[in-house]
């Protein structure tokens, strides 16, 4: 999990900002500072799946590269896009599988809101993305790690008292995605605004 | 005395603001940009708007270049990239033109092209002299008001 970074017990969210527009990533980087993530931001889909180790280079130091624990990417961009982007990520191994995606574009495009939210994406951002979105996103990620965290503790706990073989209770350090959740808090209050 | 002069200032600069607000040229994402400035990062707003200036006349020698080579396609993937940086700021008449124009090209109506061509580059160049005008008052303000201010590069 991301290491906390301030006082109080609350974890640092580490976010992946992937935009081609140098005044996007600008404002997206100020936004989630400003929101107390810590923040990476890289200007293509190629370049982020460079930095998550996706890129074919190293496969097998996958669990060992950066902890991410939200990728926030631009639908139209040169080259690949947020979509592919997208697709990429969820046809990797389970650990980035499990890290949200969020799309962010400037077009309210039914079709290409469907098509992202079926692919897996976590929520659809109209641009240009406010504090707030920021905000609620940052409170849903959180809340996923807590559950995770409260999960993960309870079946320490249950381990220790069967004394079985600590190697079958300890699951890889999976980041929060329960899908009847995502797909329900944020999608329902983005379609509702659409 | 000084601290009255930082009031005047202030006041001019609210106009300003509420005049480019109440026409259009400025919506409420040009206040959420003002939002992410703070001692932390305290020119937050001239540095993304001074990206956004050199981005922006870039783009349009490009699209001028372009319509002479009937380029529409090409026209359209500039439109966009115009499109979302100005939304991004808040510049909602520069963001409209946009809209026009890349209609215009999608209809591969050279006319319209034109015309659209014509009103985005009036539509920025109001914008940046609008902007400069506040940057200037803002900076009059901070120098009478006492404060240390980093001066603006001097954009052409």
């Amino acid at each position: 999990m991301a290491i906390a970074g301030s006082p109080s017990a609350a974890p640092q969210l580490h976010v992946l900002a992937v935009d081609d527009s140098l005044v996007d990533r600008k404002v997206i980087e100020r936004l989630l500072k400003i929101s107390s993530c810590k923040v990476t931001v890289v200007e293509s889909g190629t370049r982020a799946l460079q930095y998550l180790g996706l890129d074919g280079e190293n496969d097998a130091l996958g669990f060992d590269s950066v902890k991410v624990n939200l990728i926030m990417t631009d639908y139209s961009m040169p080259g690949m896009t947020g979509y592919e982007l997208l697709k990429k990520i969820k046809q990797e191994s389970s650990v980035f599988r499990e890290i949200p995606v969020v799309i962010m574009s400037s077009e309210n495009v039914l079709t290409r809101i469907d098509r992202c939210l079926e692919e897996g994406a976590e929520d659809f951002l109209l641009k240009p993305v406010k504090l707030a979105d920021v905000r609620r996103l940052k409170d849903f990620i959180v809340k996923g790690k807590v559950k995770e965290g409260e999960k993960r503790s309870h079946k320490r706990i249950r381990s220790i008292d069967c004394s079985s073989p600590l190697s079958a209770t300890c699951s890889p350090m999976s980041l929060p995605c329960d899908p009847s959740t995502s797909l329900l808090s944020p999608l329902s209050a983005k379609k509702a605004r659409l | 005395m000084l601290g009255f002069g930082a009031d005047l200032l202030w006041a001019d600069m609210n106009r300003l603001l509420a005049f480019l607000f109440h026409q259009g040229v400025l919506d409420e994402q040009f206040l959420q940009l003002q939002q992410l400035q703070d001692e932390a990062s305290p020119n937050f707003v001239s540095e993304v708007l001074n990206i956004y200036f050199h981005e922006s006349e870039k783009l349009l020698t490009n699209l001028r270049g372009l319509l002479m080579e009937r380029d529409y396609k090409k026209m359209g993937v500039h439109l966009n990239q115009f499109m979302g940086s100005s939304s991004s700021i808040g510049a909602k008449r520069v963001t409209n033109v946009c809209v026009a124009f890349r209609a215009a090209t999608l209809q591969t109506n050279r006319a319209g092209c034109l015309r659209a061509l014509e009103m985005l580059e009036h539509e920025y160049c109001y914008l940046k002299n609008k902007l400069h005008q506040l940057f200037q008052i803002e900076q009059q303000r901070a120098l009478v008001a006492g404060v240390r201010y980093p001066v603006q590069n001097q954009n052409q």
